[in-house]
């Protein structure tokens, strides 16, 4: 039997070396934490503090402004500060509270939830809900939503993304290194909202000592397996992660529920166990601070809210110039103008780098290679759409599945002309997706 | 800290591919055919060489130059042109026909359809196919005085092998276009292109077998092992098959569209070698193929993943 695995992907370096051996250390801010209120899919939270209140850390501070929303809560004890945009990760100016540390780190007292078997599906879908949990990969997705799929009785898998494919990140590894029991904690909360459920730890096959360990804790939990997927990029793409463990395969239009299967990342499982279980809200994160221009590569275990500069200055600093900060992954985060960025629910790693590939190399002419074709996941021709989104040709762009792309960024990683494909497509993507929704 | 950063969308980061250094690995496959063409035929075939070279890069520079357009040569693209239409020329061929024809590959072919990656035609088979259609007598007169005799395919036209054993074709030792002769050294660079990840298999193994199943089928000789592998290694068909026929610009992006692409090769150079006015038909093949990628491409479009396309 072949390994599990998709079709297409590449192998880019992957410099987890530099900080995998690294335990999870947490990092006290110093400074002032600022809140994006928008830092997850769907609407943005409300704030329910007003400039001048003092907060206690585990105080919720905005509440979901919707459904498909989350709320937010303070990390540090303090006093609020101001409401007005701040510059996020992303590039935008998002409307954010901003908290004051007074260095005390009061903290409320949490009110410990019943024993999960006690718990009905309901509560536990609320206490997910209440305690702002989003997928932490990246996407944000308030995670309450994704736990409540239209038949709850037609999903057989849970699967945890333990594949952590992308290059220098290894928030996850030490996650699931040093605190395994939580992930197989949040997994079984996630498995008692499923009854027909099995639960899969889809781990990389880079990470053995992780599968290991995994596997000897769940020696005796018959709805568990942990399965070792080839270790490539992007193996933690849902749809080609749910078709390495599964063998089922999903197109853009449909969701992971329609084939039997809810995803969630390592992180997103450990804040579902620490909602239900020991009824904190989410409040942390590993950040995977690294990169050849950081002194002292880590991982920390980071509050919500803390600026980037103080991750620098716990990771050493820079011993090289930086020349470009990455937010997340070299292949799917977003490059940062400076570090005046706060830590989002989402922000998996720091990237800093002291080499700019995407502008050593001027994007010169297609000649055709088809690298392009080979490396997509999604099974389309990045070359032709490409052509087609730059032209704005928008009717050749979709009958040629260019909404089918998951924008992992392959393309453009082995293009030998340089030309920028990812971006191309994901811009004429947005286009057509803003067409739709008016 | 004081300079901003460098943004961009994602990803961050590139593979180290670049145009230019798989072009130098083209380069670098062709070099022991074009070596052996070298020993084989004499000063005059690397004569041929430098000239057609240099006559393409010169007339790409020119033209870009002439219509203040950013250069390009730097990208090797028009060097591996002149190199491949030098090992497509006799080496009895006149000093002008370089010229001509690295003129005709860069200016018509490549250039006024917009340059690298754009012309739909391969630069120097097109080139040939000129050369050969307008000074025919000069582009098929194989008389020189290092090697003599009639080529491989002209023999078996004429009713089987006189001067050559199959043996000699696969080392080269018989008369052709300059780097056309030897099979083993092509295959040589073939391997390098492969192994490098330059190349696969699809397009010229999908070619040669179904060439070889056209013989089979219609030739007069049908299994005649000796008639088959002089047909395969005595004419343009290695040359063509892992130089010519995989050149990316002008065969089919799609995979299944390439293993379309290399049968329909095998079936037409076997019309135009077995029924032809010519006993060659390997360029001819790969030009009518060219004109056909779009329209291959079409109806090859793979399956998105979820849709059926996962497990290609």
């Amino acid at each position: 039997m072949g390994k599990l695995t998709f079709h297409g992907g590449v192998h880019p370096y992957d410099g987890k070396e530099l900080s995998k051996d690294k335990p999870m250390k947490a990092v006290l801010p110093k400074g002032d934490l600022v809140y994006p209120l928008s830092q997850h899919i769907g609407a943005p939270a409300t704030p329910i503090v007003k400039t001048g209140d003092h907060v206690l850390t585990g105080q919720k501070i905005a509440e979901a402004g919707g459904y498909v929303s989350a709320p937010i809560y303070a990390t540090v004890s303090g006093t609020v500060k101001a409401i007005e945009p701040r510059r996020v990760a992303t590039g935008g100016m998002v409307e954010s509270i901003i908290i004051e540390n007074d260095g005390n780190y009061d903290e409320v007292v949490y009110e410990k939830p019943e024993p999960l078997s006690e718990l009905s599906k309901e509560e536990i879908v609320s206490l997910v809900r209440e305690a702002g949990v989003v997928g932490m990969g990246g996407a944000g997705f308030p995670t309450h939503v994704k736990l409540s799929p239209k038949e709850p009785d037609k999903i057989d898998f849970c699967i945890v993304n333990c594949a952590e494919c992308e290059p220098y990140l290894t928030s996850d590894y030490r996650r699931m290194l040093e605190e395994p029991e939580k992930v197989i904690g949040g997994l079984k909360v996630m498995l008692a909202l499923f009854d027909h459920a099995k639960g899969i730890l889809a781990v990389e096959d880079n990470k053995p000592d992780c599968i290991a360990k995994l596997k000897r804790l769940t020696i005796n939990e018959p709805r568990i397996m942990v399965k070792s997927l080839k270790t490539k990029y992007p193996q933690g793409a849902e749809r080609q992660l749910i078709y390495a463990s599964t063998r089922r395969a999903i197109d853009s239009k449909r969701l992971p529920a329609d084939a039997g299967c809810i995803v969630d990342n390592v992180d997103t499982v450990v804040a579902i166990y620490q909602a239900v279980v020991e009824g904190k809200p989410l409040m942390h994160r590993i950040v995977t601070v690294t990169g050849d221009a950081i002194a002292d590569p880590r991982n920390f275990i980071v509050r919500i809210g803390t600026n980037y500069h103080e991750l620098v200055e716990e990771a050493g600093g820079f011993q090289k110039e930086p020349v470009k900060i990455v937010s997340g992954g070299p292949m799917m985060g977003f490059g940062i103008f400076d570090l005046d960025i706060p830590t989002t629910k989402t922000a998996s790693a720091l990237l800093c780098m002291t080499r700019d590939d995407v502008s050593r190399w001027e994007p010169s002419a297609c000649i055709n290679c088809g690298r392009c074709v080979e490396a997509c996941p999604g099974r389309v021709v990045p070359s032709h759409l490409a052509d087609y989104a730059e032209q704005g040709d928008e009717e050749a762009f979709v009958s040629h599945n260019g909404m089918e792309c998951c924008e992992c960024g392959c393309c453009s990683f082995v293009c030998p002309a340089k030309r920028p494909l990812t971006q191309s497509i994901k811009s004429m993507r947005k286009m057509v997706l803003a067409k739709k929704k008016k | 800290m004081s300079d901003l950063m460098k943004v961009s969308s994602n990803p961050h980061v590139r593979s180290k591919a670049t145009t230019s250094n798989i072009m130098l690995c083209v380069i670098i496959a062709l070099l022991p055919a074009a070596g052996f063409g070298v020993w084989h035929f004499g000063f005059r075939a690397l004569m041929h060489i430098a000239i057609t070279v240099a006559s393409c890069v010169f007339f790409e520079l020119l033209y870009e130059l002439m219509m203040k357009k950013k250069v390009t040569v730097q990208d090797l693209s028009a060097v591996v042109t002149g190199l491949l239409l030098a090992m497509n020329l006799p080496v009895s061929a006149p000093w002008w026909i370089g010229i001509v024809g690295g003129a005709f590959a860069i200016i018509i072919v490549k250039m006024l359809f917009g340059g690298l990656g754009q012309n739909f035609m391969n630069p120097a088979l097109g080139a040939r196919c000129f050369l050969l259609i307008s000074f025919a007598s000069v582009m098929t007169n194989f008389d020189y005085d290092t090697v003599s005799g009639p080529t491989p395919l002209a023999q078996l036209r004429a009713g089987g092998l006189e001067t050559n054993t199959v043996l000699d074709m696969i080392f080269g030792n018989t008369q052709g276009t300059i780097g056309e002769t030897s099979m083993v050294a092509l295959v040589i660079g073939a391997c390098f292109l492969i192994l490098m990840g330059i190349i696969d298999l699809r397009i010229p193994g999908s070619y040669i077998i179904s060439f070889v199943a056209f013989l089979v089928l219609f030739g007069e000789n049908h299994l005649d092992m000796g008639y088959i592998s002089a047909q395969v290694a005595g004419g343009g068909l290695m040359l063509g098959a892992f130089f010519m026929a995989t050149d990316y610009v002008t065969r089919p992006i799609t995979k299944k569209g390439q293993y379309v692409y290399g049968i329909f090769l095998g079936v037409m150079t076997g019309i135009f070698r077995l029924f032809g006015a010519s006993p060659e038909g390997v360029s001819y093949a790969i030009i009518l193929g060219n004109l056909l990628v779009p329209l291959i491409e079409k109806i090859t479009m793979p399956k998105p993943f979820g849709r059926g396309g996962e497990r290609a």
